[in-house]
């Protein structure tokens, strides 16, 4: 870990290095002249917000830019082999052999149509560095180092067959085939729930200890980077903000940026509870097709405040919410909105009981309406459920767009012309419109940087302040669940594993399932990923929770 | 039983269905037809006893449902009735039946379109992937331009066009395409070798495209990157990575291409005078020969539903996800 004590020899020497990508039909520059050194066996860590250019950066020391960019200046000599000047052919006989790379969501990185064990082993017997027998041989034995199970056999399933934290763990195992001298990872547990990263980032550290690889580590997550990484060195808009060993990062950060990054994690309300519940679900079963996936829930959301569903993906947390809005009819049990029951079905609802549910999803993209500027997305609920027309939905839609902190001149954009957090404040605003009482908030922070994160938190809890909202706010990320919750429900397997307030849910003793996701959240303190390592690995606990079927394979 | 099994047989089930809808609609379509097989070979002279006796004699006063059945029944033990050409109101009976009839004309079909396929299967596969291969050069945009263009072109042109250059101006394959059930095998193959180039350049196009499309789709996907970061040449990324997965567009395009040499190429027939099927049932409707154009409606039926169930076979065998479930 330390840097003082090996002062090896330089591995990795980028100086200036420029990247352009092709957007709008001109070149923009979206690395603007970083620095990167490496040493042979050291960790950097590489963090940034999205956009900042940290994947583009890591496969540039590989020489290599994704289709749309281009290397446009500065030096990336790689132990002597300067990559600007070196042919296509040289930079192949790298790749795979000398220099890996790991993937963000290896379920996707994976060819579906070839099995784990050929594709672990392309690399190293199309380089011609092992034969075939003896590469299979140090693929299972690579399996086993990555903690897999069935290590002999697991290389013939097809990565369908295989879960999402075990892929993650194969592609390790896939870089370290050849013993390269330096691994890019590229958010390898970005894409994994909270207990399943926590097994994959010590596969990851034992991986990279025990054979002494150099290693960029990209990540936006700074607890993560803490527990990876020698040195840090963050990146914001293409450019370097800072540099400096892990140790001095975490407690002296010393530009405004990196701090600023730092202090997302300090938003924390108390929570408050009443007794008053403006929505009740009520021993709730749900089901897809003839697959229960909603076993006799019941969750109260007190007025004015806000219910976290935590857990992991394929909880039922979303299936709880289909169920609220109506779009999932429940098999058994009831929603009761201020003590009446809803219809269960969506078509059976009125227009009033409609209006005061609304949603929030993860994807703003996804969500609006490429072709409607905002003023059409955001008019739409006014018109629908109010009857406004012309100049009142007008003034309205302008009201709204203040209230989210955006000006008026935002009406007459296309959802293309907006950044991701401001695209997820006109879905906020769009829920607003119908002037609702509850809003189901579906991960919407999740897919959004920790700086954005935090505007967003604050606005939606001051509209909760200003309007009285309740919140049922389902998210799988334990530092939005302390910022934001009043109330907490821990769910696992379509069941609810605990519930109350915040803080006597936060404070042990805990059930052990919530005990295992508090525990995986990595913390920001170095040394961290060692003490959860030593309490028991988290996958046991959930074999044990789950009777093995807990690590199944991540459905795509 | 492995699911694909159990699939492929609900396939198959579900295409027996298809044939069996497909049959309902080629008899309510035939009866239908304006005109009448008895008076167009009676005339217009012919008094009324002897239309209704003719009628008798052929089947055709009976109730629609009755012939249905009694045809279905027939086909389904592979007799698809007697045809009504050569029956003359002379009362002489020269007819001859359905299957006899058929049998040659649909071999002649099989092999033009046999050997179409072979020439243009593979060299529409070749081209799609050389062309994804080396996509935005010279080659890539003049194999798309060629294509384009002969698929453009009607087939009747690219047939004259044919016939102009290699059989007239330089006489290397002949312009008729006459082949009898003696002509032996070479012969048969030379005599056939125009129309199958002009089919050729009319079904590459689509297959060419879609499998230089299928391969390009893929090459945004993250296992190409990371193909390409394992340091893996071009060809093997094309072929080892983005090809195992492309197959379902592709094997689809080919069977629909397949099922048009089979049951759309009447009028390369007529052009080089082939006697295959197709020309056969344009002179069966002319001549109202209604069990002929029943059984050649019913093969093209059949044609089409085998071949797309072949395609569907191939893209779950192809899937790995269905061939190895969890």
């Amino acid at each position: 870990m330390s840097t003082e004590g090996n002062r090896a020899e330089l591995l990795l020497a980028m100086r200036g290095v420029r990247i352009d990508g092709f957007a709008d039909e001109r070149w923009h520059e979206i690395i603007k002249g970083v620095d990167l050194t490496l040493h042979k066996g050291e960790v950097m860590g590489l963090i940034g917000e999205s956009g900042a250019g940290k994947s583009t950066l890591g496969l540039a020391a590989m020489g290599f830019a994704r289709p749309g960019c281009r290397i446009s200046g500065g030096e990336i000599v790689f132990d002597g082999i300067d990559l600007m000047r070196a042919s296509e052919r040289q930079k192949q006989r790298l790749r795979g052999s000398r220099i890996a790379y790991v993937a963000q969501s290896a379920a996707a990185a994976f060819n579906p149509a070839h099995t784990l064990l050929d594709q672990t082993l392309e690399a190293t017997v199309r380089h011609g560095l092992r034969s075939r027998e003896e590469a299979e041989r140090d693929a299972r034995a690579l399996y086993a180092a990555m903690d897999l199970p069935d290590p002999d056999t697991i290389g013939d399933r097809f990565p369908h067959q295989v879960s999402g934290g075990q892929l993650q763990r194969a592609m390790t195992a896939m870089a370290m085939a050849s013993r390269p001298d330096l691994i890019i990872f590229d958010e390898p547990t970005t894409a994994l729930d909270v207990t399943t990263q926590v097994n994959v980032l010590a596969a990851i550290r034992k991986a990279v200890k025990e054979f002494d690889t150099a290693a960029i580590y990209i990540t936006h997550d700074l607890a993560v980077v803490a527990q990876m990484a020698d040195r840090i060195k963050v990146l914001r808009y293409g450019e370097e903000v800072e540099e400096a060993p892990t140790g001095e990062m975490l407690s002296n950060p010393r530009h405004p940026y990196t701090r600023s990054l730092w202090a997302v994690r300090s938003i924390r309300k108390p929570g408050e509870t009443s007794a008053d519940r403006v929505l009740e679900i009520d021993r709730v079963t749900a089901a897809y097709g003839t697959v229960d996936v909603l076993h006799n829930i019941s969750i109260g959301l007190p007025r004015g405040k806000t219910v976290a569903l935590v857990g992991e993906s394929g909880s039922g947390k979303s299936t709880a919410a289909r169920v609220v809005t109506g779009l999932l009819p429940p098999r058994r049990g009831e929603v009761r909105f201020d003590g009446v029951a809803l219809p269960a079905d969506l078509k059976g609802r009125t227009k009033e009981q409609k209006r005061r549910i609304q949603m929030i999803y993860q994807m703003a993209d996804t969500a609006m309406n490429p072709r409607q500027t905002v003023r059409e997305i955001i008019g739409r609920p006014i018109a629908f459920y109010h009857g406004l027309r012309g100049r009142e939905v007008e003034r309205r839609v302008e009201r709204l767009l203040e209230q989210i902190e955006l000006d008026g001149s935002f009406a007459d954009r296309l959802p293309g012309e907006l950044s991701g957090g401001q695209k997820q404040r006109i879905c906020i605003a769009r829920a607003l419109a119908a002037e609702p009482e509850v809003i189901i908030c579906d991960e919407v922070t999740s897919a959004l940087d920790q700086i954005v994160q935090e505007g967003i938190l604050k606005l939606l809890m001051r509209l909760q302040k200003d309007h009285g909202l309740s919140y049922i706010f389902i998210t799988h990320d334990i530092a939005t669940v302390e910022a934001i919750a009043d109330e907490v429900v821990v769910m696992l397997q379509g069941r609810v594993v605990e519930q109350g307030l915040k803080e006597e849910i936060f404070a042990p003793p805990h059930p052990e399932y919530t005990e295992l996701l508090l525990s995986s959240v990595p913390e920001m303190e170095a040394g961290w990923l060692e003490r959860a390592i030593a309490r028991g690995e988290g996958g046991r606990v959930l074999d044990r929770l789950a009777e093995g079927d807990r690590e199944r394979p991540s459905p795509r | 039983m492995h699911p694909v099994v159990s699939i492929v047989l609900q396939r198959l089930a579900l295409g027996l269905m298809t044939l069996f809808f497909v049959s309902v609609i080629i008899f309510m379509a035939i009866e239908m037809l304006p005109g009448d097989f008895t008076q167009a070979v009676l005339g217009q002279a012919a008094t009324e006893e002897t239309v209704a006796a003719f009628r008798r004699e052929l089947g055709l006063d009976q109730p629609a449902y009755i012939r249905y059945v009694q045809w279905v029944g027939g086909v389904v033990q592979g007799d698809f009735g007697t045809s009504f050409s050569g029956r003359a109101s002379s009362g002489v009976d020269r007819s001859r039946e359905v299957v006899d009839l058929i049998a040659p004309r649909l071999a002649n079909t099989l092999f033009l379109a046999g050997i179409t396929a072979v020439i243009a299967v593979p060299l529409a596969l070749a081209l799609g992937i050389t062309a994804a291969l080396w996509r935005g050069s010279l080659y890539d945009r003049a194999v798309n331009a060629t294509t384009l263009s002969t698929i453009s072109m009607p087939e009747f042109f690219v047939a004259y066009v044919l016939i102009l250059f290699l059989g007239s101006l330089y006489p290397v394959f002949p312009s008729l395409a006459n082949v009898s059930a003696e002509t032996p095998f070479w012969e048969r193959l030379y005599r056939c070798a125009l129309p199958a180039l002009t089919l050729t350049l009319v079904i590459v196009a689509h297959m060419m495209r879609m499998t230089r499309a299928a391969i390009i789709n893929l090459l945004a996907s993250p296992y190409i990157e990371m193909a390409r970061l394992k340091g893996l040449s071009a060809t093997r990324v094309i072929l080892f990575h983005a090809l195992p997965n492309a197959w379902a567009p592709i094997v689809n395009v080919i069977a629909f291409n397949l099922a048009y040499l089979i049951v759309g190429v009447v009028v390369v027939e007529v052009v080089f005078v082939y006697p295959g099927i197709g020309q056969l049932m344009v002179d069966a409707v002319t001549t109202r020969d209604i069990p002929v154009v029943q059984a050649c409606a019913l093969i093209f039926a059949a044609t089409y539903i085998l071949l797309n169930l072949l395609a569907d076979i191939i893209s779950i065998v192809t899937n790995p996800r269905l061939l190895h479930p969890r």
